[in-house]
């Protein structure tokens, strides 16, 4: 199968790639670019645990061929914040214990901040709907839906 | 072999079309041996279980021209391309085509509706198909291209079998138009999953108009009982041109119940499936008209 070259900006950074068509974004992620955020749970789109941002909108990786993606722009979880600089939805999501064993965090915080980007104040039947595609088998739901309203407030101070 | 959903392990040539004529092109020559890649939400699924091993793949979401919602002289007209999100932010399809909206909004969970298109879920042509039953209750008509033209049919032609349309293997949908929705005209969808963002066991659809305590006219649809989205017309009938009761829609839910045909499979039982479009018509019979203005 021939190679192709795709141009695309990975958390800010323009990167280039030569891939093959059948290549998955998720596994070109973890497995060319070192990025383990996402995570391979169900391969069928039914757990959104290798959620990622597309131009700022939740997709899931498994599902999208990485060839698709040339100009577009990704965000995985690596881009949220750092070590030093938690993004408010990482702070919170430690405040509350919303992560227990780590498998679905990620999709989660990807899911929650394309949520409070496009609803800044959500309730909590607004965050149930919005992560109603991101399973957690064992930190609870009720934690982590917890985190996500915390960090909605904490982002409204900060921004006054 | 075991199933690997992992990786994809097929091998195909990736076509990525830039204008229509180049897929129309593409279709006419590689016909079978090629699918359209839209969402990816079914397709790579179905390839990665090994359900479809087409040769070539021509992906269209980079067409600009294919991705719109427009509405103009009280017609809706939804390019194929569009995402299940862009319709459920729609404030017209919100405001307006409340049948539609419920639907989409109950598919799936958002970042498979930020990938999946209503192209998508029509060219699966899945008796399932959330959208399937507002588009046949809205008497929509689907415009399908292929290198000789381009012809219009109205959705209630469209689906053939589980799986099956009319498309052949050439042609390309390419618009979903859905007439005015006039006056007093009121609709709603509902479905039966097991837990919310499921695929349907039972979902049905209903688009009437009212005048005064009349029914004027009514239009039916379910999906998953049957091996296509059905309208039932026998329920429809009963309504039209008749002062909107209780007992009427009791009679009419009893007779739509019995225009069904649907299956025991792994979702849902024959029996239940039976028992319960009954419940569900009277609910959307109920929620359409109060929406029409009417009361009870």
């Amino acid at each position: 199968m021939e190679r192709r070259w795709i141009k695309l900006k990975v958390n800010g950074k323009e990167r280039q790639l030569y891939i093959k068509p059948n290549e998955l974004l998720l596994n070109v992620l973890r497995n060319e670019l070192g990025l383990m955020g996402a995570k391979y749970g169900c391969g069928i789109g039914e757990c959104g645990a290798c959620t990622v941002l597309v131009n700022g909108r939740a997709m899931l990786s498994c599902l999208i061929l990485a060839v698709t993606m040339e100009g577009q722009e990704i965000t995985t979880v690596e881009g949220l914040g750092d070590y030093d600089r938690l993004h408010p939805l990482q702070r919170s999501f430690l405040d509350h214990g919303a992560v227990q064993c780590g498998f679905c965090t990620s999709g989660m915080l990807l899911t929650a901040k394309a949520l409070l980007d496009e609803n800044p104040c959500p309730d909590e039947e607004k965050i149930r709907e919005y992560l109603r595609g991101n399973l957690c088998r064992c930190t609870g739901y009720t934690s982590i839906v917890k985190a996500v309203k915390e960090a909605a407030a904490l982002m409204q101070v900060e921004q006054e | 072999m075991e199933t690997n959903t992992k990786i994809l392990a097929a091998e195909f040539q990736y076509l990525e079309g830039q204008d229509l004529d180049q897929v129309l092109a593409w279709l006419a020559e590689y016909r079978e041996k090629a699918r359209i890649l839209a969402g990816g939400t079914d397709l790579l699924v179905k390839m990665k279980l090994g359900h479809v091993q087409p040769e070539y793949i021509i992906y269209i979401k980079k067409i600009a021209a294919l991705n719109y919602i427009q509405y103009d002289t009280g017609n809706l007209k939804i390019g194929a391309t569009t995402t299940l999100s862009q319709i459920e932010r729609h404030e017209t399809i919100k405001g307006y085509y409340s049948a539609l909206y419920e639907a989409v909004r109950s598919m799936a969970a958002v970042a498979v509706k930020n990938m999946g298109t209503i192209g998508g879920n029509l060219g699966n042509a899945s008796p399932a198909a959330d959208t399937a039953p507002p588009l046949l209750v809205y008497d929509a008509s689907l415009k399908i291209a292929s290198k000789e033209g381009v012809r219009e049919i109205p959705i209630t032609e469209y689906f053939v079998g589980p799986g099956k349309s009319v498309l052949a293997p050439n042609e390309l949908l390419l618009e979903i138009s859905i007439p005015e929705i006039e006056a007093d005209t009121g609709s709603s969808f509902l479905k039966l999953g097991r837990v919310a963002a499921d695929i349907a066991k039972i979902n049905v659809a209903v688009c009437l108009k009212r005048s005064g305590r009349t029914c004027t006219s009514c239009r039916i649809a379910f999906g998953s009982v049957a091996p296509i989205p059905m309208r039932v017309r026998e329920a429809e009938s009963l309504l039209e041109g008749k002062e909107l009761t209780e007992d009427l829609i009791t009679l009419a839910a009893r007779a739509g119940a019995a225009e069904i045909k649907p299956i025991t499979d792994n979702r849902s039982t024959r029996e239940y499936r039976l028992k319960v479009s009954r419940v569900i018509l009277e609910e959307a019979l109920r929620a359409a008209w109060q929406r029409a203005g009417g009361a009870l």
